[in-house]
């Protein structure tokens, strides 16, 4: 297309002066930008205020969207059970019956474990939830996998709070509005969990790689000792996520670790159940002593 | 006898079924609201409810900034990439400022290069976007990973390649968004 008239003002003074102020305000809102970018790096809590402030104006629309979603996705499920009502049938009665000897066994195992802690004189806190709410949108276009949680501090959603679903964790509460609240997946490259191996209580650190799966590091060096289809659930340790939460499935082993798939996609998921960090006592504790990111020495 | 005046202001004429066809005035309201509302809900477009397992969405928001200033030079003003970016901060889910730094860099850049190629077509446009969203989404995964930890460069290339391929798409609505918004 032709140059605009404006790149060449020509003799007057004026347009040729708002031209140049054109220049000098596009280079000072540059550098404002910048130091706005040095503050957030800096301190990335920073504008979480002005964050909230525009996922609370597009909640009302994205939670209307949510709804449309949810709704088509269970009518698809209402019609394909019809069609496959008879071999489904069949197959669940089958899988009823296999099933059932696997309930007598696990209920047996309950009482064990009961009478067990028991003995133990084990006390856990229990695994206590917040609130439960709805994944209603992602930062689809960012390298930061961040979702926004269709609840906030309306119901009582803190920084910091574990967020699982029916399958499997989905991340922590990095930020809180009004009435939404936005998680770290567990899938950002940011998201550090430690978990272990179900099988043998293998211990592991799991990483996000932003790709939609997680690098799972054991502690212990050493070769790889994960094997394709190992399931890792949550450990515990360090107090924030409680244990034994599936957490995912390995799919490639590494030189010094392996890939894994999350259990909980954040796409295809019902609900989202907020939960009390593991230890929250003992966490509070420390955090008063010591809070997150100001490592101070601890006077004796 | 007395005549009620709402019958004396009635034209004593049919009223016409058409305006003038000519000397109408375009709205100033639609010619400044189109462009700038077209970025902003493009901007929104994340926060609907779309989850991908990697960043396959593309920066809609750059995308109709973009066609606006490439298919449009002189619309929007020099300075325009800052608060477009800064609004483009609040639902990416980037460090804040991140976007207003890259987009008004590109502008700058876009600038330069209206200064150099003066007559230019679509597809040379489409070749200067494609280096502008690469470079910009390349930019925004730096700096994402100077606040935190980010993944490698790998896995922004289909959300590049998809960005630079949905280009004329984005003309194309801003070309029709256009004539609405000259329309008299």
């Amino acid at each position: 297309m032709a140059p605009p008239k404006h790149r060449r003002p020509g003799f007057s003074r004026k347009a040729q002066y708002g031209l140049f102020v054109t220049y000098v305000v596009a280079i000072a809102g540059t550098m404002v930008a910048a130091l706005l970018l040095a503050i957030s790096v800096a301190d990335p809590a920073g504008f979480s205020a002005l964050r909230a402030a525009g996922a609370e104006i597009t909640a009302p629309v994205a939670r209307v969207f949510s709804n449309v979603r949810r709704s088509t996705q269970n009518m698809n499920a209402t019609v394909a059970a019809y069609i496959n009502a008879g071999s489904q049938n069949a197959a669940l009665q089958k899988q009823a019956e296999a099933n059932r000897k696997k309930l007598i066994e696990a209920q047996a195992l309950r009482v064990e474990n009961a009478r067990l802690r028991g003995l133990l004189k084990l006390s856990e806190d229990s695994e206590s939830q917040v609130a439960v709410g709805r994944l209603i949108s992602s930062t689809a276009s960012s390298t930061r996998r961040v979702a926004t949680l269709s609840i906030g501090r309306n119901f009582g959603v803190e920084r910091a709070q574990p967020v699982r679903g029916p399958s499997g964790l989905i991340g922590r509460v990095i930020e809180t509005g009004p009435t939404t609240a936005r998680i770290l997946l567990v899938t950002d490259a940011e998201n550090l969990v430690p978990v272990m191996r179900v099988s043998d209580g293998l211990p592991a650190f799991s990483a996000g790689l932003g790709n939609g799966t997680v690098l799972i590091k054991p502690l212990n060096l050493g070769e790889s000792p994960f094997k394709v289809g190992d399931i890792i659930v949550t450990s515990g340790n360090g107090g924030l996520y409680p244990p034994n939460i599936p957490f995912a499935r390995v799919i490639k082993k590494t030189s010094d670790g392996a890939l894994a798939i999350p259990y909980a996609d954040p796409g295809n998921t019902p609900y989202a159940v907020v939960i009390r960090p593991y230890q929250g006592e003992a966490r509070a504790a420390q955090q008063a002593v010591a809070p997150d990111g100001e490592t101070k020495e601890v006077a004796e | 006898m007395k005549i009620p005046v709402t019958t004396i202001r009635l034209p004593t004429r049919p009223a016409r079924e058409y305006e003038s066809r000519f000397d109408r005035e375009q709205s100033l309201l639609k010619m400044l609201a189109i462009p700038i509302t077209s970025v902003a809900i493009a901007s929104m477009i994340t926060a609907l409810p779309i989850f991908t397992e990697e960043p396959l969405l593309p920066p809609l928001g750059l995308l109709m900034f973009l066609s606006w200033r490439l298919m449009r030079p002189g619309l929007l003003p020099v300075w325009s990439g800052v608060p477009f970016g800064l609004m483009d901060d609040l639902f990416s889910g980037q460090p804040f400022g991140s976007a207003g730094l890259l987009w008004s860099l590109a502008m700058l850049f876009i600038e330069i290069i209206d200064a150099r190629a003066i007559w230019r077509d679509h597809i040379q446009d489409w070749l200067i976007a494609a280096i502008v969203i690469a470079a910009v989404l390349l930019g925004g995964l730096w700096i994402a990973g100077m606040a935190h930890a980010a993944p490698g460069p790998a896995v922004l290339i289909p959300q590049i390649i998809l960005s630079i391929l949905l280009y004329p798409l984005a003309v194309r609505i801003c070309a029709r968004l256009d004539s609405w918004r000259l329309a008299t």
